[in-house]
């Protein structure tokens, strides 16, 4: 964690280390599954600066706390082409008030189907999708999870309106997800009664300028699991892309109910490194 | 006393709405902003390696000048664009997004380095960007 919290630091002060030909920002930001996104919601944007023919690589440190838990996720990413896309995260979500702990590893690819982020009146469209496993499964499986480990594919259109509200561009995005994880798979998957559900998820960001952005999410969650109810997640967030190879974003989550605990509210904060 | 305030409040806000009467032409800083932002991208373009060896048979000074007339046409000032399509002058040259990407960064710092408002600048890249179509992978 300290190693990867230099590396980013030391991002801050080097400007321009190989970063690819795409604009600053088109990248997007990284989510805490680790792809290319908003703060909990995939785009269909690639990871990174690398256009046609070019590669990138990425890292990414974000936390977030809410009352009575806090998740932490660690990744790393790689594209190619401006259509492909390779993730890994560890996230660890620690039961703050309960105890304990629950680890999740995620592993993600997403392809680049049609259109162009800024250049086409199609929308970007990708589709993706993502391998989990629970590293603590003892928990899930005592309140009902039936896997601890899960698939999700999902198929999401970006796209970026130009000068669209007040002379700023504006950029869309629509998710959707099929998946049977409770609680993004924090929880486990599957069980008794649960079947795979589409979930719908939808980004607004705009882009203040090259370098800020405002942007608000909503993760539609299906609430399969009987102990505890599961509710849909949202935020507010603000972006600083700081240069090609360094991003930050700060943001304000309200993840409903968990297990229990009602009303979870709190920040979201996420450093990315982009080479 | 609060009254007043909020009046000249709304007021102020009034005025802010107001889109603004000029061409977007005129807020590129005219034909001498206009010919800033030209000569802005043909610098750019001549120390990006990745992209200046499609530019090694170009008559560079006539580039110039019907780079400045469409600039100038598009955003709605007093000239005529005399050159080919875009489609004509792109086809066989294999431009590859990369290098469509290069050319918009170059654009960019162009404009950011003449002050150019955000707004004009998007308002620019929103008539350039759909030719993207037109130029790459012809």
């Amino acid at each position: 964690m300290k190693k990867v919290l230099a590396a980013l630091g030391f991002l801050l002060v080097s400007p321009y280390l190989m970063a690819g030909s795409k604009v600053i920002a088109t990248g997007g930001a990284t989510t805490i599954e680790g792809n290319s996104g908003g703060g909990i919601v995939p785009w269909a944007t690639i990871n990174g600066y690398s256009s046609s023919d070019e590669w990138s690589v990425n890292s990414f440190a974000g936390r977030v706390g809410v009352d009575d838990f806090t998740l932490d996720s660690l990744g790393v990413g790689a594209s190619f082409n401006n259509q492909w896309e390779l993730s890994f995260a560890r996230q660890k979500f620690a039961l703050d008030t309960i105890g304990g702990e629950l680890r999740q590893d995620v592993l993600g690819v997403k392809y680049k189907v049609a259109g162009e982020l800024l250049y086409t009146a199609l929308p970007q469209i990708s589709i993706g999708a993502q391998f989990k496993k629970n590293r603590d499964f003892a928990l899930p499986s005592a309140v009902g999870a039936g896997d601890d480990s899960g698939y999700e594919i999902y198929v999401a259109a970006t796209k970026v309106f130009f000068d669209a509200i007040a002379g700023r561009n504006l950029l869309l995005n629509a998710t959707i997800r099929s998946t049977d994880a409770h609680q993004t798979g924090l929880l486990g998957f599957g069980g008794e009664g649960v079947s795979r559900k589409l979930m719908f998820e939808s980004s607004a960001v705009l882009l203040l300028n090259y370098n800020l952005a405002l942007g608000t999410e909503f993760k539609q969650k299906p609430n399969q699991l009987g102990f505890a109810d599961e509710q849909h997640w949202r935020d507010l967030f603000a972006a600083w892309f700081i240069n090609k190879n360094a991003s930050l974003v700060l943001g304000y989550v309200d993840l409903g109910d968990i297990a229990g605990l009602s009303d979870q509210t709190g920040f979201y904060l996420s450093l990315e490194g982009t080479w | 006393m609060v009254k007043y305030v909020l009046l000249a409040l709304s007021l102020t806000l009034t005025a802010c709405q107001h889109k603004p009467e000029t061409s977007l032409y005129q807020r590129l800083g005219g034909e001498s902003g206009v010919e800033h932002i030209v000569d802005g991208i043909l610098y750019g373009i001549e120390h990006d390696q990745s992209i200046v060896h499609h530019f090694a048979d170009t008559d560079i000074p006539r580039f110039r000048r019907l780079l400045i007339e469409q600039f100038c046409e598009l955003s709605g000032g007093p000239c005529k664009y005399s050159g080919v399509s875009m489609q004509e002058s792109h086809t066989g040259f294999q431009i590859t997004q990369a290098h469509f990407d290069a050319i918009v960064n170059h654009l960019i710092t162009a404009m950011q380095q003449q002050k150019v408002s955000v707004e004009a600048q998007n308002e620019l890249l929103a008539i350039l960007a759909p030719m993207y179509k037109d130029v790459v992978y012809r």
